[in-house]
């Protein structure tokens, strides 16, 4: 279709489109525009009656963000923990999406059902086990799992995990076994044909697996406000620090919220082309 | 069967020589590889989502309340008494959460619906190329790709009764309605929440049905075109068909996401959601957390979980069944 | 290689021998201990205008505590909104802080999960003995007849606060005493196009605390004498309605506060928006928000008729803070040790001046600092009209079911649907059966 021209379209097909396509913009946008405009208006502004255009613009939130809450502190923690989170998703998923893709072994179904009916399970049904779990562990062994980086860490990586397998395994379909047989042939190990041959080839699925893992602990809340202290609190529940105050300080929870939503979407919108192009080879064959 | 699983690699060699090792691997190589490979996902897979998952099953079956969670192994064993409770449909408890039960169905449905429907409009609006259209595509995926807290908090803001711009648009501006409407309390909290879920996850069906558009080959629109099919009739008689097995993966998961959902209500409406938006994983989350009684909560996550599982069996089997007999 | 695929295996195994011994919190029962006797854990609830306040506050106290007992104390200030789900974490868990703070009203609810120190004679010698304290605070302890499960640490009272120049500008002389006089006043102030009063609809604590007083002025208790709910009494219906009706029938309330639930309330007063508040030691609050102590003044609470007093002519719940002991504590003596500290008579007047609170404790009480005539009448209100919410066991989810109750009245009455005898017994009947069994 993209190859005909857009000439060819009736105009009843080209009317719609420009309406459904601005109506829709509107809707997405409004709010986006609230945060940006809330974020760059004095207090007042934002306690009083809602107007689309600030009386004055200050910077003042944006500087008042850093004190009011430990915002820093925060920050690091969501990025050490969703870049590790990430990381380790990914690089699990790669080996376990390869396992399924090339190998036929006794117990192939039962893993995959399995991993992908995860899926369905309410956060709320294992929260309150996990966390006796991680605190068992951490009496039986000492590895402080419960309120520690590494507790939300390993729990994030797992909630992107089946999500990811399922869709490196279709990926991985995609990518000839010819060329995995030829890396074989040349003297390749197995996991020296995936990791010279199927990863690269499978950049784009592997970008867009990172991408949905990353999204996934960066906005986590449930599990974040149990098994997180002041000291390795997340983002997605620090954030809920400002409106705990006398007043709500909207301008500065706007702020807030853009300052620690500009990292993700920028990367998003940095790496969308290769989220298409990996959902087209890997979820949606 | 996961213990026979999990045996297998360990009597196997260590897989560092695998990797050197020789280009005709043996045979028992060959079986103990793809294990090994999948140990560290099994592993993370049992540790957070499956033990913690039997451990809440055997709570289910105890009288977990405040005065044994500081050792709920001590906890009496109750019996069926949490379910008993929970489906008891004539007393409040299990009337209350069967109508949060179809409070999320309904709300699954439509927002499920409206998700598919704007994002699969939308992808197809877009498969031409005109001006401006990267810029609004990536536009469009700036609500999925914000943080849920900080998308949501800026809806609150928005539907505040007083202050909010939904009311100063719709009231002060347009005087569509008589007076301020309430929007986070009351009946309409159940349009504010649809309208949120909606806005936050349509962009996911676009950009799915966006990478399912492209696997369609450009000869059928070509042949399409030959027979003298104008673009509305392309539409429908290749572009919807060719999506089904997109489809039928979207909804399943767009369904499985939106009716777990905790994060947009605990947002919006905070810990007790108004009776109209009284989602189940926020309504368990009150069981459980907020009346500290674990038994009944693990016992409502398990019907709900059971639910879940029925729905999805039942849906995969009927699709790949009218999958199979559209091939034919 | 070899030896990470045993710890992984190990893991596995010890993980499921966990799940199946399902064992609950570990260390929990073995109670605490002296073990380390340099340091401390404190939760602190949020009580300043932010968090850094009140780090701000409580770090100068804490350094003086480690000079006088060489003990460290780690300090966390918990926000409101976390603060009980960490502290049924670390009670389910066994790993908590030594030292914290609680809301009073949760105290025998807490107290029946045994995770607390109990306070017993001997443990109260500690600290200097019972007596030190105001009888009112020690009533929200703990249920009667058992140990208290905290001690009392901040106090406060519900107060009528009321914006002088709109009082003036509505011809209003002195702040309404009874409910009817406050309607009446009403009239007036709406005529000069300001609000009447604040209420936080959506708010399920304060809900409580104000449907509390309103069943204690009809002479009605929301559980029997022995720990029954006892929701749809009459009275106990009537109250709630009475108390819904200042926004469904006299609209003194307005509509839009039916949302609030983050203290927009006493931002509206602040900013002179609406001419009274009722709050409990909302001086801080409204100096941080710029309002000054001039434009403002403080008086009890309305009764029905007649002066607030015991029985029906009480007028506030007993609001404040207690500290308590985490048994699990490693280091028990420094815990009790820290809490003689944060009771003694010199760090109740800095904190409690700091928090625009009343110290519990009774020789700090009669400092200057609490003799201003703000305090003069919270300190009034607590002595000889304030009343303990129900000490029960399952207060907690009183607050939730009554609270979530009084929340949907209130967005029906703001919808502009009719309050009803009936309605309201409906919800309070379903809040009833909600309650636990026992």
């Amino acid at each position: 279709m993209s190859s005909t021209s857009p000439m060819a379209r009736p105009r009843s097909f080209l009317w719609s489109r420009r309406i459904f396509l601005t109506l829709l913009t509107g809707f997405v946008l409004v709010p986006v525009y609230v945060m940006v405009s809330s974020s760059l208006k004095p207090l007042a502004d934002v306690t009083g009656k809602f107007r689309w255009f600030p009386s004055g613009l200050t910077v003042r939130p944006y500087i008042d963000i850093w004190s009011t809450v430990p915002l820093a502190r925060y920050f690091a923690n969501s990025l050490i923990v969703a870049g590790a989170a990430t990381l380790l998703s990914v690089l699990i998923a790669v080996f376990a999406a390869y396992a399924v893709s090339r190998y036929d072994f006794r117990g192939k179904r039962v893993f995959t059902v399995t991993v992908l009916s995860t899926q369905m399970f309410p956060g709320i049904l294992f929260l309150l086990p996990l966390f006796l779990l991680y605190v068992n562990i951490g009496n039986a062994t000492g590895i402080a799992l419960f309120g520690s980086r590494g507790g939300l860490i390993l729990t994030y990586l797992t909630f992107s995990l089946p999500f990811s397998i399922w869709m490196l395994i279709g990926y991985f379909d995609s990518v000839p076994r010819d060329l995995d047989e030829a890396a074989l042939v040349d003297g390749c190990g197995p996991l020296g044909a995936l990791l010279r041959i199927v990863v690269p080839a499978a950049i784009p699925g592997i970008v867009a697996v990172a991408v949905y893992a990353f999204m996934t602990a960066w906005g986590e809340v449930l599990f974040a406000s149990v098994m997180t202290d002041d000291t390795t609190r997340t983002l997605a529940v620090g954030l809920q620090g400002y409106s705990t105050l006398y007043d709500v300080y909207w301008n500065q929870i706007m702020a807030a919220s853009l300052v620690v939503s500009v990292p993700v979407v920028a990367g998003f919108l940095l790496l969308q082309r290769y989220l298409v192009a990996g959902l087209t080879a890997g979820a949606v064959k | 069967m996961t213990t026979t699983t999990l045996e297998e690699p360990v009597r196997k060699a260590p897989p560092g020589t695998a990797a050197r090792e020789p280009r005709r691997p043996g045979r028992l190589r060959r079986v103990s590889l793809p294990y090994l490979l999948l140990l560290p996902a099994l592993l993370l897979e049992l540790l957070v989502h499956l033990i913690p998952m039997v451990i809440g099953i055997v709570m289910s079956f105890k009288e977990l309340t405040q005065f044994y969670i500081r050792d709920w192994g001590t906890a009496p064993w109750s019996g069926l008494a949490n379910y008993r409770m929970s489906v008891d449909f004539d007393a409040p408890v299990g009337e209350a959460l069967l109508h949060s039960f179809f409070v999320t169905v309904g709300f699954t449905l439509l927002s499920v619906a409206l998700c598919w429907l704007i994002g699969t409009a939308a992808a197809i609006y877009m498969q031409d190329t005109f001006r401006g259209r990267g810029l609004l595509r990536a536009l469009f995926l700036i609500p999925y790709a914000l943080p849920v807290y900080a998308a949501v908090i800026t809806w609150v803001f928005m539907f505040q009764h007083d202050n909010g711009l939904v009311n100063h648009v719709l009231h002060d501006q347009l005087h569509l309605t008589d007076k301020p409407s309430f929007w986070l309390i009351g009946d309409n909290s159940f349009y504010a929440l649809l309208t949120v879920s909606v806005w936050k996850g349509w962009p996911f069906a676009f950009l799915i049905v966006m990478a399912g558009l492209q696997n369609i080959p450009g000869e059928l629109y070509e042949a399409a075109a030959l027979d003298g099919a104008g673009i509305w009739q392309q539409i429908r008689r290749i572009t919807l068909p060719s999506l089904r097995p997109v489809n039928q993966v979207l909804l399943l998961v767009l369904f499985l996401w939106t009716f777990n959902d905790f994060n947009t209500p605990y947002v919006l409406f905070g810990k007790s959601a108004p009776e109209a938006a009284d989602l189940i994983s926020v309504h368990i989350y009150q069981a459980s957390f907020v009346t500290w009684n674990f038994g009944t909560g693990s016992a409502m996550s398990v019907l709900l979980l059971l639910f879940l599982l029925v729905v999805t069996g039942a849906y995969l089997l009927l699709t790949s069944r009218g999958r199979r007999a559209a091939d034919v | 290689m070899r030896s990470t695929r045993a710890a992984a295996v190990g893991a596995v195994t010890l993980s499921l021998a966990l799940a199946a011994t399902a064992c609950g919190g570990g260390s929990s029962t073995g109670g605490g201990s002296d073990d380390s006797p340099k340091t401390l854990t404190y939760w602190a609830s949020n009580q300043g205008a932010s968090i850094a306040v009140d780090k701000k506050v409580l770090q100068p106290e804490l350094d003086r505590f480690q000079k006088q007992t060489g003990i460290k104390v780690k300090l966390e200030v918990v926000p409101w909104s976390d603060l009980l789900n960490r502290i049924l974490a670390a009670t389910t868990s066994g790993q908590g802080p030594d030292v914290l703070n609680i809301g009073n009203t949760w105290s025998a609810s807490l107290q029946a999960t045994g995770a607390f120190l109990p306070w017993d004679a001997k443990n109260f010698g500690k600290i200097g003995g019972k007596d030190r304290f105001v009888d009112s605070a020690l009533g929200s302890t703990g249920a009667q007849g058992k140990d208290p499960a905290a001690v009392p640490l901040y106090s406060m009272a519900y107060a009528l606060y009321y914006n002088k120049k709109i009082f003036a500008d509505a011809g209003i002389s002195k702040p309404p005493a009874t409910w009817d006089e406050l309607v009446a006043d009403g009239k007036k102030i709406k005529a000069k196009g300001k609000s009447v009063l604040g209420a936080e609809g959506a708010n399920v604590s304060e809900n409580i605390h104000h449907v509390f007083v309103f069943a204690k002025q009809q002479g009605a208790d929301f559980f029997t004498p022995d720990g029954k709910p006892d929701f749809t009494n009459p009275k106990v219906v009537d109250a709630v309605k009475s108390y819904v009706d200042l926004m469904a029938k006299d609209k003194v309330i307005p509509t839009g506060d039916a949302e609030y639930a983050q203290n927009q309330s006493v931002s509206d007063f602040a900013k002179g928006k609406q001419a009274m508040l009722l709050w409990q030691s909302a001086a801080s609050n409204l100096k941080s928000q710029g309002m000054s102590e001039d434009a403002y003044g403080i008086a009890p609470v309305p009764v029905r008729s007649g002066t607030p007093g015991a029985g029906a002519q009480v007028d506030s719940m007993v609001a404040g803070i207690n500290i308590a002991v985490f048994k699990n504590s490693h280091n028990l003596d420094g815990a009790v040790k820290f809490v003689k500290f944060m009771t003694s008579d010199t760090e109740q007047k800095t904190l409690n001046e700091a928090y625009t609170s009343i110290p519990p404790v009774k020789s700090a009480q009669s400092d200057a600092a609490f003799n201003t005539p703000a305090t003069a009448v919270l300190k009034q209100t607590l002595a000889t009209s304030a009343a303990a919410l129900p000490q029960v066991p399952s207060e907690s989810q009183f607050e939730t079911t009554v609270g979530t109750a009084v929340k949907e009245l209130f967005a029906d009455a703001a919808a502009g649907r009719a309050i009803t005898t009936d309605s309201v017994r409906a919800k309070l009947e379903k809040a009833q059966q909600q309650m636990p069994a026992a």
